[in-house]
């Protein structure tokens, strides 16, 4: 059945809606401390507190991911260091050197440098991100035509320099791990959407 | 006074130091284990199996770090007040029969350093006199944490001083006797002699008094971490901070001995059966201390001292009383 909620009356609060806590008014005397924590104490409140940290206990219900032996799944949304693609038949960059990453960078820290190669294909020279900079807000893969530039899951950066993680040569998937089938089509940040070839429609053509 | 009884009490001394420093160490292991485990945690886990190395971990780190002397303290008294709270406890220790005596190849031993007659109250005054480690502490550490922790010990001991004196007070009358072998013989004939049934009321004013003798948490108001960082501990650093730590934990397990011969009849009539169940004894007021740790909430200042001169005290003022009059009769 429709459900439609009624808001012609706004003023919920002078309709018994809103109702005050009941909270007993603080101890003035000294008579009505001494009152209130017999009460307290004849409760058993404090044992309550005792039964439920020793039946914690028992239960032995342990959250702790011991973290470096344990780690817990990050979400494929999730925007860490930067990593580039190639593509899965030639085994070329995917990096089309258009520079739209460069130029929406709002932090400004990629830099590239192109240049036109033999066979007048256009060929990324340098590729930099300077992290120092980087605020991971992901606007370079998502502007990427060709699905270059993705954010990868590698959260766990320790090196003596930042920039070791973002030479061109670190994020570009080395060529033996794209034969061996290592590369993993990014789900997350900038991906294509799963299932969303049938959801692609035809331009329709006779207008 | 011959050799022989020289050297088993320096064998004695030194025995209960070892064994009680490293209980303090362990304890410590204990009560971040059970502390976890309370909270749905692991506790230490990477330094040796279950993390059990942790306590020779801290250990060394405390050893080998710098002795810091912050700039304007007051040196002589900063340097002593942590060997004061760890020395009182310690001294404290010598009239407690830990154990029956028993007897290795024909050599009676008596384990208790000093079987002194006025055994119990030379235990609770050196007690009294560790106040001086946190006060002295606190008010030459040139810290305004410091000295409000300072403050709040004078007034915590000195008040529950009052309450553990008159919670003893009536079992001493019962037992006519200050010596803790001879508190513990009166109950030698088993549960049924057990002080705590005569004494429900001693035995728990005597209990929460002796958390705050201990500074354990319902009462922790001398090291409030939310409050004044470490009180008087925020100054001090490496082996002189191991020091209050030490004495802090072997204090939990001496007043749990106390407690334990006192009220619940100690190791009983001598047997190893009788020693075994001071250990548990012994271990379950100490997990007690832990457990309100993870259970209850600290209590206001004010609220400690109206719980000690207007609610404690009289109840045993009225218990010794109600003692004396059953005991006439």
């Amino acid at each position: 059945m429709h459900h439609e909620e009624v808001f012609t009356d706004r003023n919920v609060s002078e309709h018994s809606a809103y109702y005050y806590v009941d909270i007993e008014n603080y101890p003035v005397t000294g008579w009505d401390k001494f009152k209130q924590v017999v009460k307290r104490a004849a409760k058993g409140e404090l044992f309550v507190g005792l039964w439920v940290v020793m039946r914690e206990m028992i239960k032995f219900d342990i959250h702790t991911v011991q973290y470096p032996k344990e780690k817990l799944p990050i979400g494929p949304r999730y925007r860490a260091v930067h990593k580039l693609l190639r593509l899965w038949e030639s085994g070329y960059e995917r990096c089309i050197g258009c520079g739209l990453c460069e130029k929406i960078c709002i932090s400004d820290c990629i830099r590239m440098d192109t240049r036109i190669d033999e066979n007048s294909r256009k060929e990324v020279t340098e590729y930099s991100i300077n992290l120092g900079r980087c605020i991971f807000c992901g606007y370079c893969a998502e502007v990427c035509p060709e699905l270059a530039i993705v954010h990868g899951g590698r959260y766990e950066n320790g090196s003596e320099q930042r920039a070791h993680f973002v030479i061109k040569d670190d994020m570009l998937t080395p060529l033996d791990l794209l034969t061996a089938g290592e590369q993993s089509e990014y789900p997350g940040f900038g991906a294509i959407i799963p299932g969303s070839d049938a959801s692609v429609k035809k331009t329709p053509l006779a207008y | 006074m011959d050799v022989a009884f020289i050297i088993e009490t320096i064998a004695k001394i030194v025995v209960i130091l070892l064994i009680f420093s490293a209980l303090a160490g362990l304890g410590t292991y204990f009560e971040r284990k059970v502390l976890a485990f309370m909270q749905r945690r692991l506790g230490p886990m990477h330094v040796g199996p279950f993390g059990l190395l942790q306590v020779a971990a801290d250990g060394i780190k405390l050893f080998t770090k710098e002795d810091i002397i912050p700039q304007n303290v007051v040196k002589p008294i900063f340097k002593i007040a942590p060997v004061i709270t760890a020395a009182t406890a310690f001294m404290a220790s010598a009239a407690i029969p830990f154990w029956p005596q028993f007897t290795v190849m024909g050599y009676t031993v008596h384990p208790i350093v000093a079987d002194i007659n006025v055994g119990i109250l030379y235990v609770l005054g050196v007690m009294a006199i560790g106040l001086y480690g946190p006060l002295l502490g606190g008010m030459a550490s040139a810290n305004k944490w410091s000295l409000i922790s300072a403050a709040r010990s004078a007034a915590i001991f000195i008040s529950y001083e009052v309450i553990t004196g008159l919670a003893l007070l009536a079992p001493l009358m019962m037992v006519g006797s200050l010596s803790l072998v001879d508190i513990n013989n009166y109950q030698a004939g088993g549960i049924t002699n057990w002080i705590v049934w005569s004494q429900p009321v001693a035995f728990v004013l005597f209990w929460i008094a002796a958390f705050a003798e201990t500074g354990r948490t319902p009462f922790h108001l001398v090291a409030n971490d939310h409050e004044i960082i470490d009180g008087f501990g925020t100054e001090y650093s490496g082996m002189r901070w191991g020091l209050f730590f030490i004495g802090e934990y072997a204090n939990m397990f001496f007043i749990s001995f106390v407690i334990a011969i006192v009220f619940l009849g100690g190791f009983g009539d001598g047997t190893f059966a009788g020693a075994f169940q001071l250990i548990l004894k012994v271990a379950f007021f100490f997990f007690f201390f832990l457990w309100t740790r993870a259970a209850w909430p600290d209590v206001r200042p004010d609220q400690l001292m109206w719980l000690c001169w207007k609610v404690l005290m009289p109840i045993a003022v009225l218990n010794v009383v109600v003692t004396g009059i059953v005991m006439m009769f």
